[in-house]
């Protein structure tokens, strides 16, 4: 499978990153020699094989269900949340006005 | 730089930690010297993104007061360490060599970072390395390249100090750091080390408690030490494992004494040498090299069995399919909204200024790589590549256990050549990936590996030998690499010229 322009614009319009028409067009050699690399793993013969889910087996904890258990990561910190935001306001993240 | 402090900055972990206990010299000393060292070096190596010889201070002036009360000193007591910009340090700048969080001053300290504090370390400062640790040169870095300490001999050229943790890897090289932390995801310590004539290595997976390192791959990514040799690595690497509830895939075990239980007697070991890796073309020092690793572990009593790694050609392409998927996963958190950059163009709304940001702050080969994974992980696509790369990950990890059903340990180069020059591959991306060929199969296996330098090539620069060894089996990964390192008797370091 190879990709165009347009396919690459898509990509780029998917993971929001703002893209030029001369980066796209450098672009799509550069990814199209990456597919057809990865390509060859379509050869490998996986019947019957698992995906991997987990390299080491390992099982999901849950942590004790009490408020602030770990000060960490628990509550009541929104000045330190707010501190390395780009634009708080009024005790919030300030973004663009959004109007659907 | 006086007599006294150019030998302090000779001393690795365990004489730095051993000298200030004993009250050879006091850590306050060795901070001094290792600032000094630091400074002097960084126009030349830039190695460092920030230095921050207060903090090394700090800390050595508080273990140099404990010392006097009479506390009882920590594993690290006295180190001054470098911290790969890639761990959260509270207060102080953690950009993972990234436009988009210059600036970022986390309000908390990444689990692994705190434990080195608590065991007596100080920190040098935050040290350089590839944009979001994707690289193997340091050439992608929005902070300028890394230089290695390493040069051919009669020759000026500037040579890669390997990456990602390339920072890391220059600064013990040069002795401006007795240590320094790396993460490795598809070989971000080995790789390095063996580039500059270092020890590293990355522990199984989950051995390090993922939480507040800055993330790439989750379900690769892993923390180790890097240091002048593989007793140092030991110590280091007990300060910085443990089980942490903060990181869902950390490993809730013991940390075993590693250092207590070091041996380099290989009796009875079998080690294993996969066929696979011994590629076509191979260069023939990593050949040779590998030939005399295999007859240092006989040396040392093991019995050397062949084996084969049936799907080892597939574990690259495997590589950047499942790497780049969790890479444009994680790396979506990067929007101008709650920290980093924000790039609000005139008028722009929210989608534009999501775009915007993330174009002005990532860098080419991080562009690239969420691209391809976004790609990969889209409709219609998803199972063709991401689906069938993690069915080839687990036919990988069978391979290797499979193997460890006869073998103790698995011996193979490190990396296909010795340090490259600046520039000579950073225009093809799939020449730059290849540099990882021996180093990802046992990251995408999980697997405990270390790199350990082997000698000098033709162009007198550092080769590295790789120990790769059973999940949780950090010692014997630790022993092999001891036997070798002691019959490698590695001296070589970069003559100074910074």
């Amino acid at each position: 499978m190879s990709v165009d322009t347009a396919t690459v614009a898509k990509i780029a319009s998917l993971a929001r990153i703002k893209v030029s028409d001369a980066e796209l067009a450098a672009m799509v050699p550069e990814l199209n020699g990456i597919l057809a690399w990865v390509e060859q793993l379509g050869e490998v013969d996986v019947t019957g094989i698992e995906p991997m889910t987990a390299v080491i087996p390992n099982a999901q904890r849950l942590r004790a269900d009490v408020v602030n258990a770990d000060p960490l990561t628990g509550g009541g910190i929104r000045d330190a949340v707010l501190a390395n935001a780009p634009a708080p306001e009024h005790g919030f993240f300030g973004v663009p006005k959004v109007i659907e | 730089m006086s007599k006294t402090e150019t030998a302090l900055t000779d001393l690795g972990i365990a004489a730095i930690r051993d000298g200030v206990a004993s009250g050879d010299f006091t850590a306050t000393e060795v901070a001094s010297a290792f600032n000094a060292a630091v400074e002097q070096a960084q126009d030349a190596l830039n190695a460092f993104i920030v230095t921050t010889p207060d903090n090394a201070l700090a800390a050595a002036a508080r273990v140099d007061a404990d010392r006097a009360a009479g506390k009882p000193l920590g594993k690290l007591a006295g180190v001054p360490i470098g911290m790969k910009d890639l761990f959260a340090t509270q207060g102080v700048q953690t950009s993972a060599a990234s436009k988009i969080l210059e600036g970022f001053r986390p309000p908390y300290e990444s689990t692994v970072s705190a434990r080195l504090w608590e065991a007596g370390a100080g920190m040098l400062g935050k040290l350089n390395l590839d944009q979001f640790a994707m690289g193997s040169s340091n050439e992608t870095s929005a902070f300028g390249n890394v230089i290695s300490p390493w040069r051919r001999p009669g020759d000026t050229a500037p040579l890669a100090p390997g990456g990602s943790s390339g920072g890391s890897a220059a600064a013990v090289a040069a002795r401006i750091a007795p240590a320094a932390t790396g993460t490795d995801t598809g070989g971000s310590i080995r790789q390095p080390a063996a580039f500059t004539g270092i020890s590293g290595i990355k522990p199984t997976y989950g051995r390090c408690s993922r939480w507040g390192i800055v993330a790439f791959a989750s379900s690769l990514d892993q923390a180790g030490p890097m240091a002048r040799d593989v007793r140092d690595c030991a110590i280091m690497l007990e300060a910085m494992a443990g089980f942490d509830p903060k990181d869902s895939t950390s490993l809730d075990l013991p940390v075993p004494e590693w250092t207590a239980s070091l041996d380099a007697d290989m009796r009875g070991k079998k080690v294993g040498i996969p066929r696979e890796y011994r590629l076509d073309g191979m260069d023939a020092d990593v050949a040779k090299s590998w030939d005399d690793g295999i007859a240092w572990l006989k040396d040392a009593g093991a019995e050397i069995v062949d084996i084969s790694l049936p799907h080892t050609s597939y574990a690259l392409p495997t590589y950047y399919i499942i790497a780049p998927a969790e890479a444009s996963s994680n790396l979506a958190r990067y929007d101008g909204v709650r920290y980093g950059l924000r790039d609000l163009p005139e008028g722009a709304g929210l989608q534009d200024m999501y775009a915007a940001t993330r174009a002005a702050g990532f860098g080419p080969e991080v562009k690239r790589r969420i691209l391809i994974g976004t790609y990969v992980l889209s409709a219609g696509f998803y199972d063709a590549y991401y689906t069938q790369a993690q069915k080839v990950r687990t036919l990988i990890a069978r391979d290797f256990a499979r193997a460890f059903e006869q073998v103790d340990v698995i011996l193979a180069p490190t990396a296909p050549s010795s340090a490259f020059a600046l520039g000579e591959k950073s225009d093809d991306p799939l020449a730059m990936y290849l540099n990882d060929v021996f180093s990802v199969p046992a990251s995408l296996a999980g697997l405990p590996a270390m790199s350990v330098p082997a000698g000098l090539d033709r162009n007198g620069l550092p080769l590295g030998l790789q120990v790769i060894g059973r999940a949780f089996d950090e010692q014997g990964v630790l022993n092999a690499s001891l036997a070798l390192e002691s019959r490698a008797a590695f001296t070589a370091r970069p003559e100074k010229w910074w």
